[in-house]
């Protein structure tokens, strides 16, 4: 499938660029006419990946964090990618309900919000090299 | 994006008005206003009004978890109430209706 168009931006792994990430996201897929519903979804899910690697990824420490967007006919694809500790074990990290930061109150429900939110999320991660969330949402065509 | 906390406590029920985007950036300050409360004299019901919030992620779900879990400990219960769609969907998703009433 041929993208229609293509965006990259990089931002530092501070929490106010949590809101930052989700509302360029939001603002790029809107040029392919999504409804109300479908941008919140998009954009609770990039705030839930950009979430984690502040948290996880670079555990609160300086870091650098990349965003990629891709818009094809009726989807967008995003990339989220940090070069942190890793994830040591990505199938247990994605149970519902686990979190490895429980002193931090985190509800362990990042990864589900965002298999349920987009159509498809591919994690890849290595440990000590960073995490790389690749996730897709289809748009409804209106 | 500042998120506007507002308190009305009337005897032990303490309501706290949320007003803007709830995520992780936001959350602590939310967390230290309420559990400031809590320590402050006792509650017996916790309301969170979410009328005014207009995004949340599952950074709100460890605080309402977090606030919930107090409120238990204390012998106090905690709602939810007024969520839009959007908050509804993840509140759902998360299971919290089953631990806490959500109007």
């Amino acid at each position: 499938m041929q993208p229609k168009n293509r965006m990259k931006i990089e931002f530092e792994s501070k929490s106010v660029n949590e809101s930052f990430a989700r509302v360029v996201a939001a603002a790029f897929a809107s040029q392919l006419d999504p409804t109300l519903e479908e941008l919140a979804d998009l954009k609770t899910a990039v705030s839930e990946a950009v979430t984690n690697a502040i948290i996880h990824g670079y555990e609160q420490q300086e870091g650098l964090i990349i965003m990629e967007c891709i818009l094809y006919d009726d989807r967008i694809t995003v990339i989220i990618e940090d070069h942190g500790v890793g994830i040591e074990d990505i199938e247990k990290a994605k149970i519902p309900a686990y979190t490895s930061k429980p002193e931090l109150e985190r509800s362990g429900m990042g990864f589900s919000i965002m298999e349920s939110f987009m159509d498809s999320l591919f994690i890849e991660s290595q440990k000590g090299a960073g995490t790389k969330i690749t996730m897709t949402k289809k748009f409804s065509k209106r | 994006m500042t998120l506007e906390i507002t308190l009305k406590r009337q005897n032990r029920a303490l309501t706290v008005y949320l007003k803007g985007e709830l995520d992780h950036h936001a959350v602590s300050k939310v967390k230290e206003t309420i559990d400031m409360q809590l320590v402050k004299s006792p509650l017996s019901q916790l309301i969170l009004d979410m009328s005014g919030v207009s995004f949340m992620d599952s950074s709100g779900i460890g605080l309402i978890v977090g606030r919930y879990n107090k409120m238990k400990c204390l012998g106090g219960s905690m709602k939810i109430i007024n969520p839009g769609l959007n908050i509804l969907k993840v509140l759902k998703m998360s299971g919290l209706s089953k631990l806490m009433e959500i109007s």
